[in-house]
């Protein structure tokens, strides 16, 4: 029997609290996500989607419920405790990468994610064989570029290597929020199936928000819908494997 | 020759508040008006501490362990007081004016017929200005090397990663509230350290000597990137003592000219924003040059 990893329960998260202006935007969220899932995520603009993964990585804290990763209560934990089991890929290829630091460097800053950081050196040379075979794997050119700043690369390489940077340290759970929506259709189907490869390689446990039904459908082995934040639409395995885009279409015009 | 060696002496002595700027204004990307404050914090301290009979070298020192106390205050105000940095700043360096006349009891203060680190016997021995040439060049060697030394560690990238991508940072597990406030303590320690410095080599402390500072040190820094272009971050960092030395022989000329010494913080601002807008006129005259071989080609 799969062991739930991350539980959710009940959870509620308001913005702009005690103000006129309060607006609910978890409205008693469940899920339960379990060792190996690959979740993608859907929902109309404003369903709570992005705020589910900011409620999961700590930047937004909770108005109820609770947390559990393995069972433990994470909901008060900081953003920087959290980085120990969770790793992110961010929408905009900016975010991802510090700009003026090589791509040798941000792969080494990665290395540490979650880890404490000491006064030891920091010991780059004898990781940059590694690095060289990591990035070749992503066939865009990045392995020829690390020690360029990542400022000089293109949207399409930072974000293959925000990418490669979040699951350089396995995570236990990594969430990517549209992480192929800003590159353009070609670049973004290449990232798309490197995810793919990668996440059912290293077995990870993913949650990945996408605009895209097809790539919805296509990837992953469960697909949730997202609503007036609750999760209104949860399926996977072979239901998942049968559902059309016609369906999910219908679907979304019963809701709305 | 003597102005020369003086110039250089007064610039690698000033080079400390060049490198102590570069942490925040360069590496965490703001500009930090607390320095103003504690360049007379730790000429203050340095002097009344001499003055009650400290040696020298641990007057110094603590001089860089109370300028560290107030960028605790800033970083402390900016990061868990959520106030805007430019004004965490200006608030600390305002609360040091009154601090500063404390410590001190009076606006001014002489060393005079008191020991400093400049009246050792080796630097004494010294022809005139040599000694601060020499323990000028020993501070910013174990300065520079440290500071490079440092930004090579585990933290050192995690605080420079702050500087460049915060979201990014906090997402890889870098606490980037402790890296700016730790950025923010060692800057001004580092400044304080450069006012006790200063201090001696003066043989007194003002209460208004901090004014104009963050101008001299950010001078240092452009200055010393204009004159050196490209190159990597241990080599800027080595380019800022260069620039505080060179920021020197421009003051040296400018007095040459027959400017009094009041008009050099006005001279100052006005060399800092000529380096500052270089880029635009370099565009500018990048421009001019396109135009021109535009017409060339019609004639």
């Amino acid at each position: 029997m799969t062991k739930p990893l991350l539980e959710l329960k009940d959870v509620v998260l308001k913005v702009n609290r005690n103000t006129p202006e309060e607006i609910t935007i978890l409205n008693k969220l469940n899920l339960t996500i379990n060792a190996g899932d690959f979740i993608t995520v859907l929902g109309s603009n404003g369903a709570g989607k992005s705020t589910l993964f900011n409620a999961i990585g700590g930047d937004l804290s909770i108005d109820g419920g609770q947390i559990l990763l393995n069972g433990k209560d994470i909901a008060h934990d900081s953003v920087e405790k959290r980085t120990r089991f969770l790793a992110r890929v961010f929408q905009d290829p900016k975010l991802g990468t510090a700009p003026r630091m090589t791509v040798a460097e941000n792969l080494l800053l990665a290395e540490r994610r979650g880890q404490h950081r000491g006064l030891m050196p920091r010991g780059l040379n004898r990781h940059l064989d590694h690095y060289k075979e990591l990035t070749a794997t992503m066939h865009n050119g990045l392995d020829e570029r690390l020690t360029t700043a990542t400022g000089n690369l293109s949207g399409g390489q930072r974000q293959a290597l925000s990418f490669l940077m979040a699951t350089l340290k396995r995570p236990e759970i990594l969430l990517l929020d549209e992480h192929t929506a800003a590159l353009d259709p070609r670049t973004g189907q290449d990232l798309m199936r490197l995810t793919n490869e990668r996440v059912s390689q290293d077995k990870l446990t993913c949650l990945m928000i996408t605009h895209h039904m097809e790539d919805a459908l296509t990837y992953g082995n469960r697909l949730i819908v997202l609503h007036h934040g609750k999760v209104t639409f949860d399926v996977a395995g072979a239901d998942k494997a049968a559902l059309t885009t016609e369906k999910l279409y219908s679907f979304f015009a019963e809701i709305e | 020759m003597s102005l020369a060696v003086s110039a250089i002496g007064q610039g690698l002595l000033w080079a400390v508040l060049g490198v102590g700027l570069f942490l925040t204004f360069r590496i965490l990307d703001f500009a930090d008006m607390t320095v103003e404050g504690t360049f007379p914090l730790g000429a203050a301290t340095a002097v009344a501490a001499i003055s009650n009979g400290m040696n020298p070298l641990l007057a110094t020192l603590l001089a860089f362990v109370i300028g560290a106390l107030a960028g605790l205050i800033t970083g402390l105000l900016y990061t868990k007081g959520h106030i805007p940095i430019l004004l965490a700043g200006i608030l600390v360096m305002t609360a040091c004016y009154s601090v500063n006349l404390r410590i001190m009891g009076r606006a001014n203060v002489s060393l005079l017929g008191k020991s400093t680190l400049f009246k050792n016997h080796l630097l004494a021995a010294l022809p005139q200005y040599f000694d601060s040439v020499v323990l000028g060049t020993i501070i910013m060697v174990v300065i520079t090397t440290i500071v490079i030394y440092f930004l090579q560690t585990e933290l050192g990238q995690g605080f420079i990663a702050t500087g460049d991508n915060q979201t990014m940072a906090r997402s890889l597990g870098i606490n980037t509230d402790n890296m700016k406030i730790m950025g923010l303590m060692v800057s001004n320690g580092l400044i304080a350290f450069g006012g006790a410095l200063v201090a001696q080599n003066n043989g007194y402390a003002d209460v208004n000597m901090g004014i104009g500072i963050i101008v001299i040190a950010l001078a240092s820094i452009i200055i010393g990137e204009v004159a050196f272009g490209d190159l990597t971050l241990n080599q800027r960092l080595v380019a800022v003592t260069l620039g505080s030395i060179l920021y020197r022989f421009v003051l040296l000329l400018v007095l040459k000219l027959g400017f009094s010494a009041n008009d050099l913080n006005l001279i100052s601002a006005i060399i800092l924003a000529l380096c500052m807008m270089l880029p635009v006129f370099k565009n500018v005259l990048n421009f001019k040059h396109i135009l021109k071989r535009g017409l060339d080609t019609n004639d």
